[in-house]
């Protein structure tokens, strides 16, 4: 300490008294949970372009359709299996429609007469890619969405109550848990889906049916942490009832979770969606949804790689954004992550 | 006396997401050979980061010496290299935790974490050092020590373990141990037994113990010297007698006021308003001052120097300047300062 | 334990009883005919077809003797296949399922373990993003998606390995093995990584530095046994991944596998392979579970001996 101190002026040494709670007053702007949470995605580079990735292709499953000079389901059979085309692109030599036929290059479509332009290609029965390809989309998200929003209200219900309820009612709902938890997923969806007729509703059902146990047993998890907790136990011993203690204390609390679950429930669902699909066991034509249409251009992956090349990037867009985006809000809301 | 650890003028920050936060402010101390310095204060003080700075415990990607040196019998620790540094540590200083339940490593026999030390920085074969384990787990008090050694910590209790990482921590005999609140996450029944163990066990092989506690009741068992730190910095130091009787900052006042005892019974416990300052943005002066009732005009603007009281005494607080006005400290305070002689309110001799 | 594992036991058999009762009722729900010809059978024929098979039966008769046949290994006769055994068209095709699933677990657990290790003692650098994206694309691209794209570049356009089929011996296993090993590659890096970031945050490894040990030792002695002993616990979802992946990917590289045979059977309703191949699959899983959860208790000391003394 090297200050002079002869030359502090006289008055410096005046007492002074300051009010303490002013020491008190928390010096950062307090911001809810929910503004944090949004603070730290906003932080996330992978999330945020994960969510402007999830609005495009949602906004695309309804407006894409539209877009495209041809529907999805006209069948013209002498523009099959063409090759994809985009108008200004003719000279750069891609999107110019030039396929492989017989091992030579050429411009399929001035060989078939066809003047329009199908911006995906064709698939076998000279249906547009581009169209079906967004109806496929919607197909999938519609799927995955439902499961998605059932898989979330059975299983905060049951563990909700098996946790809330505890004892008796917790033991039994638990065993029943404990042993559906121990069959297979895959097999218990290829056996509903088997006895039930094909079609959406049936995979909404086949995902469904074991898909909320794994939210039931997180949301059992923390009503048991919560419920006992100080501040629960001071809002009884005021004399609150149960639903205000579900809906004032432990809802909030466990709000986070419930999200981050589902985030990953939603390319679960679309997985299993296409899985199904793929296998021959999901949507039956002429619906289309991404795994059927990667499953037909599977079927041509040596002549027609376009066919299965744009449902599966779509798909990939899907899962990878939804998946990132799972993990950016995991991030987020996990109090335990605070800074 | 001499000295075997010396910090000076040492500085050091965090980089955080929210910015640079400045844990440690300009630290002044040193550490006699054999004696037990004791650093108090606040959770977020910065007495924990000082003894991790001291063993270079802190992350390198996040924590950035600004200034100072750390000097260890003369070597500077801030410019050691990491090799030379994994050297020192457990050989020359050790370190104990605050939370024995975590400290130990699950899956490893306790006697291959109490032998690790020993087959590192010691030329001992393997059989030699399970010997020296063995006679370690024994010095420290551990029944059986033949059996336990091929146990796994979670067969042990907090108290055992904290017996267990002592043993490890002093299994190369070292020249400072450095002991982070080692008491706290125990039994008050066990606390005792470790703080007794640790005496004991100080006499024995002759370390000194730099001993970091916000408990001052420990202080008072276990040391000879006292540094409060406050706000990254040390704003008080002397011996225990003078500290605890003779305090001269506003916040050592706050903190001995705070303390209960037995004669306090009828009395409201004192607390002392307000939170820490926030090390993001340290406030200019003093840092004490908002939450003091004692603040002046200057300790707003000006940090206070270090005064010193006696040989050993040192305080950081603008109301020892000469021209600053007497105040009258908190009565506990006053009672202290009656027992203590050469303070100003020692009975019975007139100031 | 023994008590632990016996209740374990228990429930595996409740939990398998559960689903063979299920599954048989399920398929006597089913629409159509298993009997594929029957349309072109007289009744009587048909009759007689249904006696050998015992379809005609009442049902829990059906139900009682199809228990008893399983509770001997038995699946039944494929009513497709001539009447060969269930059992016997299982095995038959166990072969190439099992290579590549084991192939695919171990090159993914172990590629997986790596990379986790990498991006957890790298932490926010290039190393560390580059294993985070490939943990990304493991979880999120459908193992059909991966497995076509390998399938189309490999073999298709450079030809460095058989399109499909089971005909150039190990060769002919690469590429279904690599798409396999993806699912599992990502849980276990991305397993890794996490644990190792908490573990070496945690006192023990403060402690570990402060008696001197290198960055190298904290890592690998210290560090990394505790960071591997919990990925036991994920190995039954890779297990069950690989289950679900190898329906796919055996169908697109015509591997004749069981999980070929199982898609197979659903196309031609084959009912008896389906409901044989599902208890098998059951059965597995299950027994995989049960193996990984008792197998974590040996290997963690800290579970290993509180279950062994309480």
């Amino acid at each position: 300490m090297t200050q002079n101190l002869d030359k502090l002026p006289a008055d410096s040494f005046k007492r002074i008294t300051i009010d303490s709670s002013a020491a008190e007053r928390i010096s950062k702007p307090s911001l809810s949970f929910w503004q944090d949470a949004w603070l730290r995605i906003r932080k996330n580079k992978a999330a945020i372009v994960s969510i402007v990735i999830l609005i495009l292709i949602i906004l695309m499953s309804f407006i894409g359709p539209m877009l495209s000079p041809h529907d999805a389901e006209t069948q013209t059979l002498t523009h099959a299996n063409l090759p994809p085309k985009v108008q200004g692109f003719e000279n750069l030599g891609f999107w110019d429609g030039v396929g492989n036929m017989a091992g030579t290059d050429v411009d399929l479509y001035e060989l078939k007469k066809v003047d329009t332009y199908y911006w995906f290609g064709t698939d076998g029965l000279g249906r547009d890619m581009f169209s079906r390809v967004w109806e496929g989309t919607q197909i999938s998200l519609f799927i995955a969405f439902v499961a998605a929003i059932i898989d979330m209200v059975i299983g905060v219900l049951y563990g909700g109550i098996s946790a809330y309820y505890g004892g008796r009612v917790d033991d039994i709902m638990q065993r029943i848990v404990e042993i559906l938890y121990g069959i297979p997923n895959l097999v218990v969806v290829i056996l509903m889906i088997l006895v039930m007729d094909p079609g959406i509703m049936a995979i909404i059902i086949a995902i469904t049916i074991t898909g909320w146990i794994g939210m039931s047993r997180v949301v059992r998890g923390q009503v048991l942490k919560y419920k006992n907790q100080e501040f629960v136990l001071a809002s009884r011993t005021l004399g609150a009832s149960n639903n205000r203690i579900i809906s004032k204390h432990l809802l909030p609390n466990i709000l986070g979770i419930i999200i981050i679950n589902t985030m990953f429930t939603i390319p679960g669902a679309i997985f299993f969606e296409a899985f199904l699909s793929f296998i021959g066991l999901g949507l039956q034509p002429p619906a289309a949804s991404l795994g059927t249409l990667i499953n037909d251009g599977y079927k041509l992956i040596k002549f027609q790689p376009h066919i299965l090349m744009f449902p599966s990037i779509v798909l990939s867009l899907l899962m990878v954004a939804f998946n990132l985006l799972g993990d950016g809000l995991r991030d987020a809301l996990d109090p335990k992550m605070k800074d | 006396m001499e000295k075997i650890l010396e910090v000076k003028d040492l500085q050091l920050s965090f980089h955080t997401f929210a910015g640079e936060v400045k844990a440690i402010r300009g630290v002044n101390f040193d550490l006699q050979k054999g004696e037990t310095l004791a650093i108090v204060g606040e959770s977020g003080s910065g007495k924990s980061v000082t003894t991790k700075a001291i063993m270079r415990l802190l992350p390198e990607s996040s924590s950035e010496f600004k200034s100072g040196q750390i000097l260890f019998n003369g070597k500077d620790l801030t410019k050691l290299s990491d090799k030379e540094m994994q050297k020192i540590r457990g050989k020359d200083i050790s370190m104990i935790f605050q939370d024995p339940m975590t400290s130990l490593n699950p899956t490893m026999t306790i006697g291959r974490q109490i032998t690790e030390p020993l087959l590192k920085h010691q030329k001992v074969g393997k059989t030699e050092a399970k010997k020296i384990a063995i006679d370690l787990l024994r010095m420290v008090g551990m029944p059986k020590p033949e059996l336990r050694i091929k146990q796994y910590p979670h067969q042990f209790s907090g108290g055992q373990r904290q017996r267990i990482v002592i043993a490890i921590a002093l299994a190369c005999n070292p020249q400072i141990l450095i002991a982070d609140e080692p008491t706290t996450a125990l039994d008050v029944t066990i606390q005792a037994q470790i703080l007794e163990l640790m005496k004991d066990l100080q006499k024995k092989i002759d370390t000194s113990i730099i001993f970091i506690t916000h408990d001052l009741g420990v202080v008072a068992n276990v040391a000879d010297r006292v540094a409060v730190m406050y706000g990254g910095r040390i704003v008080e130091m002397g011996t225990v007698d003078e500290i605890f009787y003779n305090p001269q900052h506003p916040y050592t006042w706050g903190l001995l006021s705070s303390m209960p005892s037995l004669d306090s019974a009828d009395e409201k416990l004192y607390a002392i308003p307000g939170t820490p300052p926030d090390l993001l943005d340290p406030p200019k002066g003093d840092a004490f001052a908002l939450r003091s009732d004692f603040a002046l005009a200057i300790d707003l603007e000006q940090a206070p120097p270090v005064f010193q009281v006696s040989d050993t005494h040192y305080a950081a607080t603008w109301l020892l300047h000469p021209d600053a006005p007497q105040v009258e400290p908190p009565a506990a305070i006053v009672e202290r300062m009656k027992k203590f002689p050469g303070s100003r309110y020692y009975e019975g001799v007139a100031r | 334990m023994a008590k632990y594992i016996a209740r374990r036991v228990f429930y595996m058999f409740i939990t398998l009883f559960l689903i063979a009762t299920a599954t048989f009722f399920l398929m006597k729900t089913l629409p159509g005919s298993p009997i594929a010809s029957a349309s072109k059978l007289t009744p009587d024929q048909l009759a007689v077809v249904e006696a050998k098979y015992g379809l005609n039966e009442p049902l829990p008769v059906q139900y009682g003797k199809y228990m008893l046949n399983l509770a001997q290994g038995d699946l039944g006769n494929s009513f497709q296949f001539k009447g060969a055994s269930v059992t016997d068209l299982i095995i038959n095709r166990l072969g190439p399922s099992f290579l590549l699933g084991a192939q695919g677990m171990i090159l993914g657990v172990l590629i997986g373990i790596v990379l986790g290790m990498i991006a957890a003692l790298r932490q926010n650098t290039i190393w560390d993003y580059g294993s985070t994206l490939i943990a990304i694309i493991g979880i999120s691209i459908p193992s059909f998606v991966f497995a076509t794209t390998l399938q189309y570049w490999f073999g298709v356009q450079l030809g460095w390995f058989p399109v499909a089929l089971w005909k150039d011996g190990w060769m002919s296993s690469v590429l279904p093995s690599i798409a396999l090993a993806m699912g599992p590659l990502a849980i276990a890096s991305r397993f890794i990584r996490t644990e190792m970031i908490e573990v070496l945050s945690s006192d023990y490894i403060t402690l570990a530095r402060s008696k001197g040990a290198s960055g190298f030792e904290v890592a690998f002695k210290h560090a990394f046994r505790n960071a591997l002993i919990p990925l036991v616990t994920v190995l039954g979802p890779v297990a069950a991944g690989l289950l679900t992946g190898s329906l796919v990917i055996e169908q697109i590289f015509a591997i004749p596998g069981i999980g070929e045979q199982f898609v197979k059977a659903i196309m031609i309703n084959d009912y008896s392979i389906i409901m044989g191949t599902t208890l098998f699959f059951s059965v597995f899983l299950i027994f995989i579970i049960l193996v990984v959860d008792v197998l974590y208790g040996v290997i963690d000391p800290r579970i290993r001996l509180s279950g062994g003394n309480s």
